[in-house]
């Protein structure tokens, strides 16, 4: 029997079939890959927050090399000694603080009257101790994010970032070494106000040996990257401040 | 090639050169200009569009006798973002690493115009096997092209290949910076990949004259 694939019933039959079929398939896929995805997720915070403390597996100059997947839970276990959760004046403390979607909590603090939870780990390496908060903002294409390790006095020790969709060889740039290796050492406090760390264009210091400018340089050709990462760690790491006041 | 007759070796081998899809046809320019400011991103998004076009050339040409004329359109949409997503699940759960880093260019995938344009052109007429020729020959001939435009923009634009410094260093003015060479910071910039492609074009027609159209 010869199909009449021009009737106006057989379309409408074939689109739901064809959109049941591919349904099913993609459904099928996404759940079955779901745990995992959600793994690699997990172990990625886990690396990404090592990464910014220094606990990295870096051989050459310009690696950005994680703790393995297969070691990361033991590794992040060792080195964060207390995980807290910030929400308005109290901090609790929480295990799994880590898993905590900055993203969510954004918008939920953004669409009412919600105090937004902040999470904060406090990990010790080598025997100095040292705060690790994640911040999330706009690149020029989409987000950006990260993690940025201080010590008490909110000196960097290290940072990590990272994005979704930058320009490959401009704004991508942001999670190389050389780019996020500048921010160690400066501070986020300037005379005992805070003061953001900026990404600046032209500041006469390219080698980055003024650690007290607050300044790091800027990426050529990536300016809008550079001042939405300018604007991310002032809006994110500002929420911190109260707390590190309490502590000094 | 003995495996293939001189009609299938002809699907693969005309679009590699005379028949290519972007320096002739002018088609997947979008992402050829997009992907192109570094040599490894140009390669893998070759495989997956090798992959994909492959595949989807296969399951359209299945389908080509069943599929409404009215819809069609929709329904390679609908096979084309089927396969790219489930590209994308497998790289995610899988190559978690390499997926962030192509992160953009896996969806990017969908908007490629060659891929609806051998399917509309080639799948929908024939038959299984020479269209899976087709695509694995059309996404070759675009993968030759990234791969070329990548190559250069790399090399000029940042001075690396697949992040090797393989010029010396700037900052530090070792090997050719030391003599007082500098990148070209253009070659970064998409309109850069548009010259090159052109000059792709140039260089390919001024070699064979029997690409050259008449006005």
């Amino acid at each position: 029997m010869a199909l009449n694939t021009e009737k106006n019933s057989y379309t409408v039959i074939f689109a739901v079939v064809m959109v049941i079929v591919v349904g099913s398939i993609l459904a099928g896929f996404a759940n079955g890959l779901k745990p995992t995805i959600k793994a690699n997720e997990r172990y990625e915070k886990q690396q990404n927050i090592l990464y910014a403390m220094g606990v990295n597996e870096n051989e050459g100059a310009n690696d950005v090399e994680f703790i393995p997947t297969e070691r990361v839970e033991e590794v992040f276990a060792q080195y964060i000694k207390k995980q807290f959760v910030i929400q308005g004046d109290e901090v609790t403390e929480n295990d799994e603080a880590y898993l905590i979607d900055v993203k969510k909590e954004e918008a939920m603090a953004k669409n009412g009257d919600y105090e937004r939870r902040l999470p904060l780990f406090l990990a010790e390496k080598d025997g100095q101790e040292m705060y690790v908060m994640p911040v999330r903002g706009k690149g020029l294409w989409d987000a950006i994010w990260g993690f940025v390790a201080v010590d008490k006095s909110m000196t960097v020790e290290g940072v990590y970032f990272d994005h979704k969709g930058e320009t490959p060889g401009l704004g991508a740039e942001i999670k190389q070494r050389f780019f996020m290796d500048d921010f160690e050492g400066e501070s986020f406090l300037n005379d005992g106000s805070f003061s953001t760390i900026k990404v600046a264009k032209g500041n006469n210091d390219p080698k980055n040996e003024d650690k007290t400018d607050n300044e790091v340089d800027a990426l050529a050709g990536a300016t809008i990257t550079g001042d939405g990462l300018t604007a991310m760690l002032r809006k994110d790491v500002k929420m911190y401040v109260p707390y590190f006041k309490k502590l000094n | 090639m003995g495996l293939l007759s001189k009609k299938d070796s002809k699907l693969i081998l005309d679009p590699l050169a005379d028949n290519n899809p972007i320096t002739i046809q002018v088609l997947g320019i979008c992402s050829a200009l997009a992907i192109t400011a570094q040599l490894k991103p140009s390669i893998v998004m070759a495989i997956s569009v090798i992959f994909v076009l492959g595949v989807g050339n296969v399951v359209i040409s299945l389908m080509r006798n069943i599929i409404p004329s009215k819809i069609r359109i929709i329904v390679q949409l609908i096979v084309v973002a089927t396969l790219v997503i489930i590209v994308d699940q497998v790289l995610k759960a899988f190559a978690y690493t390499l997926s962030k880093e192509l992160s953009v260019f896996i969806g990017l995938i969908i908007t490629n115009c060659i891929i609806m344009g051998r399917f509309e052109a080639f799948a929908l007429g024939n038959g299984p096997w020479k269209s899976f020729l087709d695509g694995i020959g059309n996404a070759l001939g675009y993968g030759v092209i990234l791969i070329i435009v990548g190559f250069f923009r790399e090399l000029f634009g940042s001075g690396t290949l697949f992040g090797l410094k393989v010029l010396g260093d700037s900052v530090e003015k070792t090997g050719l910076y030391a003599i007082g060479y500098e990148n070209n910071g253009f070659m970064v910039l998409p309109p850069m990949a548009l010259i090159v492609v052109g000059i792709i074009i140039w260089v390919q027609r001024s070699k064979n004259k029997a690409l050259i159209e008449e006005n």
